[in-house]
């Protein structure tokens, strides 16, 4: 016994010991993963199984893996489908065009926030902007209506000078402004948080040296504030590349869109929630679904790749 | 430091304060908007004349949506499934990121993986959809909203790196102490643990009271929804006729969307000026552990 607990003070020895012995020494401790475990294999897992109706004809009840095999029936299906192409480019459209707005302008938020010299102001500025990033979907929705209604305030604006009133929300035209300015009007101040704090552990002798060298606070910023937060902005850009797919925010979509705005509004999402929930064409609209989520992971992967070689950080 | 601010660089204070101020005009504005109108009599709201403030000054919106009971049932569900879904999410999260934060645990080798893989792959909604209402036939009951999305593992992540930070040494005293596994959770690790298990409580609760999307895809039984769902309803008007039942009601409809909006809102805009770094901290140090 004496040499056991010798060979306790050496993790590396432990491995030599049979995992039956490791799983009955240590089973008090396995017990805790029963349940939560068990809730990954019903939730999690089981949809992920739940994909073989792609391939299969399912038609509803409770035999949720289907009756029959046809191949890629449905995939030859959907892939034929201008509703599908349509959706697949405003996808990309919308998240790639949410993207390129809300990156620089996190960026420089983060930046403008940075050069705030009074600390109430700045913390004011950040309590309030981070604010919309914890109200409902639904009621941001509600907002963006009630602002951009007939009688909204954006309107009464336009028209006090002299302007024709815009039926925002039911022009297709606008759709792409408006999931943008509203995204960004969610996720600006949220979004500066990782910048923040990467900047506050810029060493501040190197801004001291700057100054001495003839820097003025433009200089500093470009030469020693973003150098200082390039591993950050490298590692949210990738991730966000891989993730434009993926985080295309359905329910945001299904909130704002309507029968007019849907040319230019439908995404991948929400077409498997039409064609699927509503529609009740489950394995057309899985097939949908598993292609979007195969696509995205690709990208994740491709994008957590990158990040390990450019930036030494990664997801996994 | 002290050398001399330039002219330009005072230039682009005054500039960089100009535009905080209309970032932080432009955030809050539809906030004083949606106050404005929900205090504004309802012909003063359909005539578009409200921009900032209430026109008209009434409560008789309020008063109208404290009486009723709709009102207050949609409320109470909401209360209840955020309670519920915290006290769930944060105990299942816990039971699992505790063991996981344990390096001596071998088959951790595999479960691990077998966490973070479904971070990057999801079933999809549809297969959620045939699971929760086909097979587990959750559709009208409240797990359907609890249930799904309990664990979140990106939280799951924080809390496990929260307690492999934990001193070992502490444990391995109580259990020389004669504490078993289970007393050391309950009566060591849990008391150390307070900070993360606010944050964890925060963040579940703040996603359990905005949660529409379940509720929309599986109750449909009106008596079961959460307030979110009811602000949908209203802002879609699909509930226009069964709002304007009443001659009372149909004087507050301009105005029961916004009042409903601000009530919903608002518990969530009280707390959250006091709770706010725990979301920052867990948003950070979920950034470091990755």
């Amino acid at each position: 016994m004496a040499k056991d607990k010798s060979k306790k003070l050496k993790p590396a020895k432990t491995k030599q010991e049979s995992l039956l012995h490791h799983v009955r020494k240590e089973w008090k401790l396995y017990t805790f993963l029963i349940l939560p475990i068990l809730y990954y294999v019903i939730f999690k897992y089981v949809p992920v199984i739940g994909n073989i109706i792609a391939f299969r004809r399912y038609k509803g009840g409770p035999n949720i893996l289907g009756q029959d095999w046809v191949g890629f029936r449905y995939f030859e299906q959907f892939l034929k489908d201008t509703n599908f192409w349509n959706a697949f480019w405003n996808t990309l459209r919308l998240s790639i065009g949410y993207l390129l707005v809300r990156f620089p302008a996190t960026l420089i938020f983060a930046l403008l926030i940075n050069e705030i010299r009074k600390t109430w102001w700045k913390k004011t500025v950040q309590t309030i902007s981070y604010l919309p990033h914890f109200i409902s979907l639904v009621v941001v929705c509600g907002m963006v209506k009630e602002v951009l209604s007939s009688t909204g305030p954006v309107n009464s604006l336009l028209s006090s000078f002299g302007m024709e009133k815009i039926a925002f929300m039911s022009e297709p035209g606008w759709f792409d402004f408006i999931y943008i300015a509203s995204g960004i009007w969610q996720a600006l101040g949220w979004g500066t948080i990782l910048y923040l704090t990467a900047m506050t552990n810029i060493n501040t002798e190197l801004y001291e040296a700057a100054g001495i060298d003839g820097a003025g606070k433009f200089k500093q910023a470009i030469h020693v504030t973003i150098p200082g937060i390039l591993p950050t902005i490298m590692t949210l850009l990738i991730m966000d590349i891989g993730n434009i797919i993926t985080a295309s925010n359905m329910q945001k979509i299904l909130l704002l869109y309507n029968p007019m705005t849907q040319s230019k509004a439908d995404i991948i999402d929400t077409l498997v929630y039409r064609m699927g929930i509503a529609g009740g064409n489950f394995s057309y609209a899985a097939a949908v679904g598993l292609f979007s989520a195969v696509i995205g992971l690709v990208l994740v992967t491709t994008a957590n790749t990158l990040s390990k070689k450019f930036t030494e950080t990664s997801l996994w | 430091m002290h050398i001399k601010a330039s002219k330009g660089y005072n230039v682009f204070r005054i500039i960089n304060t100009i535009v905080m101020i209309l970032v932080v005009f432009i955030t809050l504005y539809p906030f004083i908007y949606l106050i404005a109108q929900s205090f504004s009599s309802d012909v003063a709201v359909a005539a578009g004349k409200v921009t900032f403030f209430p026109v008209d000054f009434t409560t008789a919106t309020y008063k109208y949506l404290l009486k009723d009971n709709k009102f207050f049932r949609y409320y109470g569900n909401t209360i209840l499934y955020s309670a519920l879904g915290t006290v769930l999410s944060v105990a299942f999260t816990a039971l699992l990121a505790y063991p996981l934060s344990k390096e001596k645990l071998r088959l951790n080798k595999f479960f691990t993986p077998f966490v973070v893989f479904t971070m990057y792959f999801t079933g999809g909604l549809i297969p959620n959809y045939i699971l929760v209402t086909q097979w587990l036939h959750m559709g009208n009951t409240i797990w359907a909203v609890v249930l799904p999305g309990a664990i979140s593992t990106f939280n799951l992540l924080l809390m496990k790196s929260f307690f492999a930070g934990l001193p070992e040494t502490l444990e391995e005293a109580a259990s020389i102490d004669g504490l078993g596994v289970y007393g050391i959770f309950l009566k060591i690790v849990l008391p150390l643990s307070k900070p993360i298990i606010a944050t964890m409580s925060l963040f579940y609760l703040v996603g359990m009271w905005n949660e529409w999307f379940g509720p929309f895809l599986y109750l449909d039984d009106d008596a079961l929804k959460p307030i979110a769902l009811w602000v949908r309803q209203l802002v879609e008007g699909a509930n226009s006729v069964d709002v304007g039942s009443t001659a009372e009601a149909s004087s507050v409809q301009a105005t029961l969307k916004s009042a409903t909006m601000v009530l919903t809102s608002l518990p969530i805009i009280c707390v959250y000026p006091f709770v706010q770094k725990y979301f920052v901290q867990g948003m950070t140090m979920g950034a470091v552990k990755g």
